[in-house]
């Protein structure tokens, strides 16, 4: 089954004209991706990458049923093209772009809200790497090739480290039921508890990888979730154990500014909630291998 | 982007907030002037820095005479304001800002940020003030009051009642404080702020409230259609390598170390510094080349690191998805060329074109160092660091 996109997930790229939205769309394509189409205001009617365009997301919709949306427009129309992805009746939305405003997200956040559960869209991102259930399709910028397919989740901050943790899980024969990017800015779509409840409850999935990092509060929210919603067990590595307090490192959302927000403070809540801790970057694999041995031998 | 106190001062008082009247200086005779035109018998004279704690670093001073504002003045144009919150280095002093002093009755706190966990605005308030937020928080904490603000809605009358009130506010400063909560809430929100703080917000000998301080901060991200706030970018503020970085498209933090880093990714290169001092070593920075880097980046990115004068090795760890490892190897091997490297580089490259990055590397006849994985990277930089330290 895996979680949020399989082979049949009908996707559409908003942005797909653009050089960036059509490199990574026939990227999608060439991986076995469902990508139906592709929306660029002014654009409707012409084909692109043997898929047809659209003004709009509700036209889009409504001739090719998508369900799923890519979203790869620039930073200040980014927030609209979700809003208008969520009104037009889409149920996942990846979105990749770096640099959205945090108001922008906060208003983003609070329109979500009107729809009722039925038909509220699930956003991922933004500034993220995407998704990907490996074997299946992709949405997002990660390099297919280094992921196996297999059982174990991995959810993750960071594009490149989820990377590294999919590449060091293969070295060991290690597959990947699902990775998701929940994207390095202070206000986002999904939360790490959103994604481990859905893994939680995937028949395809045996265990999750998180992958925290310094700055707010989601970590110590999963830990919560993880400790009193899940059978499965989960392993946490935390980047930012030499990351100095009050300095940004490189993603919006990567700042010490509170309490519990340091990668020792994290990994200490983590541990506490009987989360397994990779001890460093390099080990995120291995110790994702000996949680899976002893749940076998029991 | 952080900006000066005075500017933000003069940005909630266009919003309808108190402020005392001040004046700017560039030079010591011009806090003088700046003193006379103010008139009145006591003046505070408070260092402009991109930092907090500036009082107990000896960057404000009340003064009686004017001669004592020259004097004051004097002693700290072109100094190096080193405060508990800057670094060693510290923060330039080129403006000062000259005020009335006023006459304080009582001290409170008033701040406004961005809460990660409600995703609203949040204001934090405290009916004792004077100190920094993080003290208060650990010897005052049931001082503190929060209140979260709907977005669609904005801050309610009532919200800013209430919250005037619990605060032990009284008859017109009810009304004054309400104000001054709609008008930081505006300034917040049509500008683009992540942080507002009046510390202290005060009430004066009369009974009005005042803003003695102020702080600004905004959210990057948005500099593009608040032109007027991205005016008041001060280079001066900031670590020169930094800044000069950023405008290459690199984000650059620099750090203590002796290990160069040069990666893709802030998570990526978060853990290959995490991983660095689990092996031993010091990184000498955070570095992150961002996604589809040209070699010219690359070779930029090395002098970047190269211009911290600690730097004894250079990692390069790059896991490339939007990358590519090609790319990455040409710019390696032409800064090595161009720069006249002679010490040690070690390179992990893995993701797209990882073969014809490592065929590059290899074929380049250069003294470069092959690491396969992320563990031996770091193993490697701190064995070269170490052998240069023998």
């Amino acid at each position: 089954m895996a979680i949020l996109i399989t082979e049949t997930t009908r996707v559409i790229v908003q942005g797909m004209s653009g050089r960036i939205g059509a490199f990574h769309a026939a990227d999608m394509i060439r991986y076995g991706t469902n990508v139906v189409g592709g929306v660029t205001p002014g654009k409707g009617g012409e084909m692109l990458l043997d898929r047809p365009l659209f003004n709009t997301v509700r036209e889009a919709v409504a001739a090719t049923g998508a369900e799923a949306s890519l979203v790869f427009v620039p930073p200040p129309f980014a927030a609209d093209a979700i809003m208008e992805a969520a009104d037009a009746g889409i149920r996942t939305a990846v979105c990749v772009t770096d640099g959205i405003p945090s108001q922008d997200m906060m208003k983003v956040k609070r329109f979500l809200k009107r729809y009722p559960e039925s038909r509220k869209m699930r956003l991922i991102g933004p500034n993220c790497a995407g998704i990907i259930s490996p074997g299946k399709g992709f949405m997002g910028i990660m390099p297919p090739h280094i992921y196996m397919p297999g059982r174990v989740g991995i959810v993750g901050r960071s594009g490149t480290l989820g990377y590294e943790a999919a590449a060091q899980m293969k070295t060991l024969g290690i597959g990947v039921s699902t990775s998701v990017g929940i994207g390095g800015d202070p206000v986002n779509g999904s939360s790490f508890r959103d994604i481990l409840e859905l893994f939680e409850a995937d028949p395809d999935t045996d265990a999750v990888m998180l992958i925290g990092e310094i700055g707010g509060p989601q970590e110590a929210e999963a830990a919560v979730f993880a400790r009193d919603a899940m059978t499965k067990p989960v392993v946490a590595y935390i980047a930012g154990l030499s990351a100095p307090k009050g300095r940004k490192m490189g993603h919006a959302g990567a700042i010490i500014s509170a309490f519990g927000e340091s990668a020792q403070e994290k990994v200490e809540i983590l541990s506490a909630a009987g989360i397994t801790i990779a001890p460093n970057p390099s080990a995120m694999g291995e110790t994702m291998a000996s949680v899976l041995r002893v749940r076998q031998a029991a | 982007m952080d900006i000066h106190e005075y500017q933000a001062k003069e940005i909630l008082q266009r919003f309808g907030v108190p402020v005392p009247r001040g004046g700017l200086a560039y030079s010591p005779e011009q806090a003088a002037y700046r003193a006379r035109e103010l008139g009145g018998k006591a003046w505070v004279v408070k260092a402009q820095v991109h930092a907090g704690g500036r009082g107990a670093a000896g960057g404000v001073k009340l003064c009686r005479t004017v001669e004592e504002v020259h004097g004051f003045a004097a002693g700290l144009f072109g100094r190096q304001l080193v405060t508990r919150q800057t670094d060693a280095a510290g923060k330039g002093v080129y403006r000062l800002w000259i005020e009335g002093a006023s006459d304080i009755a009582r001290e409170m706190y008033l701040g406004f940020v961005l809460d990660r966990k409600s995703e609203r605005i949040m204001i934090v308030a405290s009916a004792h003030g004077g100190i920094e937020i993080e003290d208060l928080a650990e010897t005052d904490p049931d001082s503190l009051r929060r209140m979260t603000i709907d977005p669609a809605v904005g801050l309610a009358d009532y919200q800013a009642r209430e919250l005037a009130f619990s605060l032990g506010l009284r008859g017109g400063q009810i009304a004054q404080m309400v104000t001054i909560l709609r008008a930081c809430y505006r300034a917040y929100r049509d500008l683009d702020a992540m942080m507002v703080e009046i510390n202290p917000l005060v009430i004066t000998g009369a009974g009005d409230l005042l803003a003695l301080d102020a702080k600004m901060s905004f959210d990057t991200n948005a500099l593009f259609r608040r032109p007027d706030i991205a005016e008041l970018r001060d280079r001066s503020q900031e670590d020169p390598r930094e800044s000069a970085a950023g405008d290459y498209g690199l984000s650059y933090v620099g750090l203590s170390g002796d290990i160069g880093c040069i990666i893709n990714g802030a998570g990526l290169a978060m853990a290959t510094m995490d991983m660095i001092k689990l092996a031993g070593g010091e990184p000498a920075n955070f570095l992150d080349i961002g996604g589809g880097a040209s070699p010219e980046r690359v070779v930029r990115a090395f002098r970047t690191v190269l211009s911290d004068p600690n730097v004894g090795v250079v990692l390069v760890n790059i896991f490339a998805g939007i990358n590519r490892c090609d790319w990455v190897a040409e710019g390696v091997v032409q800064a090595y060329r161009e720069l006249g490297l002679t010490l040690p580089v070690i390179v992990r490259l893995a993701g797209t074109n990882v073969a014809e990055g490592q065929a590059i590397i290899n074929g380049s006849g250069l003294p470069l160092i092959s690491a396969d994985t992320l563990a031996d990277a770091a193993a490697l930089a701190v064995a070269a660091r170490a052998r240069l330290a023998a």
